[in-house]
């Protein structure tokens, strides 16, 4: 890939805390390398607002390798840029042009207040688990490898939903900022073990009061959650909770 | 889980949206299936042999009364639905390409459900009523085309009705085919969708849902724009 530099025009959303009210913050870049990633751009841009005694643009990051989830840009229209199954970390600058126009906001959610600039509380989600995002096994030894005999099929559509990162980039690219794909990710993989048996029912009873109770949006089964997810979780995994979810509220004995 | 909680949670509304949209699609079939009748351009005689079976067996009616109730429960819950998914992005983006993950007439469903609400006054006002309710001045009885059946009958000549609403009203014509290309968006993402919501999505046969939604999506609403030109371009009488 042919390597060249860029000028960049970028448009940011600033926002001093959540009850502030925010608006986008021009600035210019320059010398951009196309092999850089998308947040070393940001460090280049943020040590020159240092450098001219200017606040940093406060955004989320951890892994840079794309296994985190944590940064979260809704760049020029698309959670996480241009890219898809790709996350802001792993967008490279060869994604845009020289000259170009950049706008980036954070997600935008109900559920997902904005902190500061492009950081949201992304807490709901850690909520969701605590209703029910666990299993339950007594301590002491590690048993067996293999004791629990799982079918292949299972073992792999488990694992598939397990590769869910929680970024949000579902939330934020639904149009109804919808948390189905994370949370159906999150009961699927549970569900489909021998180890998840025995809260099967009131996991995903509790998880979706839990996500209904932080405000996101219902499904409408657009399926840009599964467009837009950087590790292609499949939207069979909601139809799976739906299926899980109305046989438990059934079940259910409340009167 | 009380059945309160059950059907007003976010995945319960889905239930109700996925079951009432798939009880009207199977509405859609049998109104198609005896519309088309008008097409064997017999002066209406089969078609009206049905609508009269339609409008008075007992059975058909007290179906009628749980249609009725499918729509609204249906249209209400629709609202209650775009209502709460507004509400959760109250910022929206300012650059924004959903276009590049999704389609239109998915993002669309309120929308769409508000055209097709709209056309469905005026067609129940057109059809329903008069025929139903009786007493619409225009009516001719049934005696005046050669169905002896009901020699005596004042039953309603539906099939005259449907001439005498479409014969010579341009505008009458186009607003229902705007009404059905509503219905055609609103179905080309609904059909596939019900099944989803109601939790059914599988590698061999989804595929097949979301063809047959498609086909279904385009026929019936073909079928049923076919049915106010026929009588505006003279085609049947
Ligand atoms: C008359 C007014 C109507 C309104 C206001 C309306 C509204 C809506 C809305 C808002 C949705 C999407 C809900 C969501 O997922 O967020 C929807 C879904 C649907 N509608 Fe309608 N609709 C109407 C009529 C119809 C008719 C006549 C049919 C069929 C003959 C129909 C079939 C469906 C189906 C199959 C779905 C998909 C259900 C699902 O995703 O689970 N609708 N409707
Ligand atoms: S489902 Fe995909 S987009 Fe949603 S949180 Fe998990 S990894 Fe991110
Ligand atoms: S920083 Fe960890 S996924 Fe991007």
């Amino acid at each position: 890939m042919e390597h060249y530099n860029m000028k960049l025009t970028l448009k940011v959303w600033k926002q001093k805390n959540s009850n502030a009210a925010g608006s986008f913050e021009t600035y210019q870049v320059s010398d951009i390398s196309s092999e850089m990633s998308f947040l070393e751009m940001f460090d280049v841009l943020n040590e020159q607002l240092v450098n001219e005694g200017k606040e940093p643009i406060a955004f989320d990051h951890d892994c840079r390798e794309g296994i985190c989830g944590m940064c979260s840009m809704y760049i020029n229209g698309r959670a996480h840029g241009p890219w898809t199954k790709n996350t802001v970390c792993q967008l490279h600058m060869r994604a845009f042009n020289d000259g170009e126009t950049i706008v980036v906001e954070p997600w935008r959610a109900a559920a997902f207040p904005v902190i500061k600039d492009l950081m949201v509380d992304r807490s709901a989600f850690d909520r969701i688990i605590q209703a029910g995002g666990f299993i339950s096994v007594n301590t002491g030894n590690a048993v067996d490898a293999n004791s629990l005999p799982v079918d292949k099929k299972d073992a792999d559509t488990a694992f598939d939903a397990a590769s869910c990162i929680g970024c949000g980039a579902c939330v934020a690219a639904c149009k109804n900022s919808s948390a189905m794909l994370f949370v159906s990710a999150k009961v699927s993989q549970l569900a489909l073990l021998p180890q998840g048996q025995p809260e099967r029912e009131t996991r995903v009873l509790n998880m979706v009061t839990q996500m209904d109770k932080e405000g996101f949006g219902n499904c409408t089964n657009t399926y840009a959650c599964e467009a837009e997810c950087p590790k292609g979780i499949s939207v069979a995994n909601i139809a799976r909770m739906n299926r899980e979810y109305l046989k438990a509220g059934l079940n259910s004995e409340a009167k | 889980m009380t059945w309160k909680h059950y059907f007003t949670s976010s995945i319960g509304r889905k239930l109700i949206m996925g079951l009432t949209g798939l009880f009207l699609i199977t509405f859609l079939i049998v109104h198609c299936s005896i519309n088309s009748m008008i097409f064997f351009n017999d002066g209406g005689e089969t078609f009206n042999h049905w609508a009269h079976f339609m409008g008075t067996n007992v059975i058909i009616r007290i179906m009628e009364i749980g249609l009725f109730a499918g729509l609204i429960l249906h249209i209400v819950q629709g609202y209650m639905l775009t209502a709460q998914n507004k509400k959760a992005r109250p910022v929206k983006y300012d650059t924004n390409k959903p276009n590049e993950n999704s389609k239109w007439y998915s993002r669309s469903m309120g929308l769409l459900g508000t055209l097709l609400l709209l056309f469905l006054i005026l067609h129940i006002y057109h059809f329903w009523t008069p025929s139903r309710l009786g007493g619409i001045a225009n009516i001719r009885p049934l005696e005046e085309t050669n169905l002896s059946a009901y020699n005596n009958q004042q039953a309603l000549n539906l099939y005259a009705e449907m001439k005498l609403v479409f014969e010579n009203n341009l505008w009458v014509v186009i607003v229902y085919i705007l009404g059905v290309i509503s219905l055609a968006w609103h179905l080309m993402h609904g059909f596939q969708s019900a099944f989803q919501s109601l939790g059914i999505n599988h590698k061999r046969y989804t595929p097949i849902i979301k063809n047959v939604g498609v086909a279904f999506s385009i026929i019936v609403p073909l079928i049923f724009a076919l049915m106010p030109l026929a009588f505006y371009l003279g085609w049947i009488n």
